[in-house]
């Protein structure tokens, strides 16, 4: 009998290969229609990337240090911390990587400000919908677990290769940790405190701005140090569809089995993520100094 | 009796998937048992008719799970009836849109908490100030108006600490102040001293009873502690499974219980320092001896009556005028705790 062989009774080789073709040539078609107008849609978010690029290369090397000096002291309140921060960018200019590092600063805070101001209302609505969380928790499961390449092709298939198809794919696999901790904070706000704010009357306004987000805050910041984390993992894939930056050399070192060259820029990107994972993580431990019960006797 | 500021009226809630089918088997007197069993609701409030006088402290009193924590936050609407009235000056709380709702929640009543409920990233000032700014006043200015309350409840010093600083009991007169800080007539009170402990509890109740003779507010006291029932309240209902079992003056209870539920509650207490001598007295009757006035207890009266050579006393009321006597074996006997209690012998006038 047919049924205990071991080949699968798969579809007709034709028909499969009919059926891919007529994906690939909808999802065609689809890009012919609408990419030029998705093109546009983005074009702002471009431009700022741009400015933003060529902002950062403008600007002399020291100003930038020192700048970066001053956001990780208002950040973290460490002398460590800024220590650390003017060593990593000296080094990282005298090793002939200031541009790249430059460019891929660019692209790690124009992503993140997209995943902040998309991720954290969709978190809140997510917290007030039983059903949008069921709708969107498995959505961002996939997002989270799709391998990145996958998801490049119709991007690229779409927008073509650039800065801006490799930012959306930035977006696609750092966003969903701020909307899930955006999230997971607003549902864990102390209901007690919840309860008080509904008795004196308060609105639904001033419930979600004066108590749920500034209660959902240390949540919510650990979301935002957990995107910027992913959006930095994410450097070396963008690169291959165009982004400039640290990635770039670092595909190149691969190809050429460039040791030196991979390292170096490997652990530039490295440094990056250190020092923004310390000097978000310590900012977002600050917001809560108001749990701390010192000064108790 | 003074007039009544809050008439809760036939009151129902239910708690299940789907309330109102259960509503009429309520109704027809299904027990708490059943309902949970064959049909899967959970009775929170049967039939709940209170009169909560005005100007006077209400104490509702029951175990866990009697239904207390449920009827009080059907006064501000926290909690949807199944079905009632929740009349506060003759109008219906449970009738009324979502914004006059929040009207009603920002002027008229507050509420203090059992775990006090206090926003932990807002400072003591700002707490107390909370009940304020959600009425739209500014920040600063809220502050300014409310801190005549947090100096009341002795916390003057403390503006700028967090709530995590501060002990159990100081945190609770930040939840005082804060719901006094709006000027609301009535104050709903959920446990607010159970979580603390017993001397910083009396401390508590101190406040409340000298802020009360001050401020003659409505309030609704949640405990389930018979000690701070009598202590403070000048009504007492208590609740049962999710019903009301007796309502009325505290002294009527002690002598009254109407059931073995609260004959059991009542047994344990120290009916020397609870008792009111005006409430075993022989009204009408003069006697030889001391004057002593109507709301002594009897612990003190003993002292008084066995020290008077006709080991008596007579019964003054606050005109001064004698409405009564007692002696000293019937004030002895008012200690003692009674074998069986019968409603008819009383003499509670």
């Amino acid at each position: 009998m047919d049924f205990w062989t071991n080949k699968f009774p798969e579809m007709g080789r034709t028909e499969l290969r009919d059926l891919k073709k007529g994906i690939d040539a909808g999802f065609r078609s689809f890009s012919r229609a609408f990419g030029e107008d998705l093109e546009n849609l983005f074009h702002p978010l471009l431009t700022f990337l741009v400015w933003l690029e060529k902002l950062l290369l403008a600007t002399p090397w020291p100003l930038i240090i020192i700048i970066m000096a001053a956001l990780a002291w208002l950040g973290a309140r460490s002398l460590w911390i800024v220590g650390g921060v003017i060593v990593s960018f000296l080094l990282i200019g005298y090793f002939g990587m200031w541009e790249d590092t430059m460019s891929t600063l660019a692209i790690i805070s124009v992503a993140t400000s997209v995943c902040v101001i998309v991720g954290i209302p969709l978190g809140i609505l997510m917290a007030r919908s039983d059903r949008l969380q069921s709708i969107i928790t498995p959505i961002l499961d996939v997002m989270q677990t799709i391998p990145a390449f996958v998801y490049l092709i119709p991007v690229v298939m779409l927008l073509g290769i650039g800065k801006v198809p490799g930012l959306i794919s930035v977006c696609i696999y750092a966003i969903p940790p701020i909307v899930r901790l955006t999230n997971l904070g607003i549902r864990l706000v102390d209901k007690e405190a919840l309860e008080a704010a509904d008795a004196f009357g308060a609105s639904y306004r001033q419930r979600l701005f004066g108590v749920q987000i500034p209660l959902a805050l240390p949540n919510i910041f650990a979301g935002v140090n957990q995107t910027i984390m992913m959006a930095l993992s994410m450097v070396v894939i963008a690169s291959m569809i165009g982004v400039a930056g640290l990635g770039v050399p670092v595909l190149r070192a691969i190809s050429n089995q460039y040791l030196a060259l991979g390292l170096m820029n490997g652990l530039a990107i490295v440094a990056l993520a250190i020092i923004f994972d310390r000097v978000s993580q310590s900012y977002g431990q600050r917001l809560q100094r108001h749990r701390q019960g010192i000064n108790h006797d | 009796m003074t007039n009544s500021k809050i008439q809760i009226d036939h009151l129902y809630k239910i708690f299940g998937a789907n309330p109102q089918s259960a509503l009429p088997l309520v109704k027809d007197g299904i027990s708490k048992q059943d309902l949970l069993e064959k049909h899967g609701h959970v009775l929170g409030l049967n039939d709940i008719n209170i009169d909560v006088p005005d100007r006077c402290i209400t104490v509702i009193m029951g175990l866990s799970g009697s239904g207390k924590s449920t009827l009080i936050r059907h006064i501000n609407r926290l909690i949807e009836p199944t079905a009632g009235r929740m009349l506060v000056d003759g109008h219906d709380v449970l009738a009324m849109s979502k914004s006059q709702l929040i009207d009603f929640r920002r002027y008229k009543a507050s509420m203090v908490f059992q775990k006090f409920g206090l926003h932990v990233h807002r400072t003591v000032a700002e707490n107390v100030a909370y009940g304020l700014t959600v009425q739209g006043i500014r920040l600063p200015k809220a502050k300014k108006q409310s801190h005549k309350w947090l100096e009341r409840v002795g916390l003057a010093g403390f503006e700028n600490h967090f709530p995590a600083q501060l002990s159990g009991g100081m945190q609770q007169r930040v939840g005082l102040a804060r719901a006094l800080a709006t000027d609301a007539e009535i104050l709903l009170m959920d446990e607010a001293f159970s979580a603390l402990d017993p001397l910083i509890r009396t401390d508590m109740q101190d406040v409340l009873l000298d802020l009360q003779t001050e401020l003659h507010k409505t309030i609704v006291f949640i405990t389930h502690d018979l000690d701070e029932a009598l202590r403070i309240g000048d009504k007492i209902a208590i609740l049962r499974d999710g019903s009301l079992i007796q309502q009325g003056d505290p002294q009527h209870l002690i002598m009254h219980p109407a059931d073995d539920y609260i004959f059991d509650f009542v047994k344990d207490i120290n009916r020397g320092r609870v008792l009111k001598v005006k409430t075993i007295m022989n009204a009408g009757q003069t006697v030889q001896g001391p004057e002593i006035p109507a709301d002594m207890v009897l612990e003190e009266a003993l002292q008084l009556a066995s020290g008077s050579e006709t080991r008596a006393a007579n019964i003054v009321d606050s005109d001064n005028s004698v409405i009564g006597s007692i002696s000293l074996d019937q004030i002895v006997a008012g200690l003692a705790r009674p074998q069986v209690d019968s409603p008819s012998e009383g003499q509670y006038r």
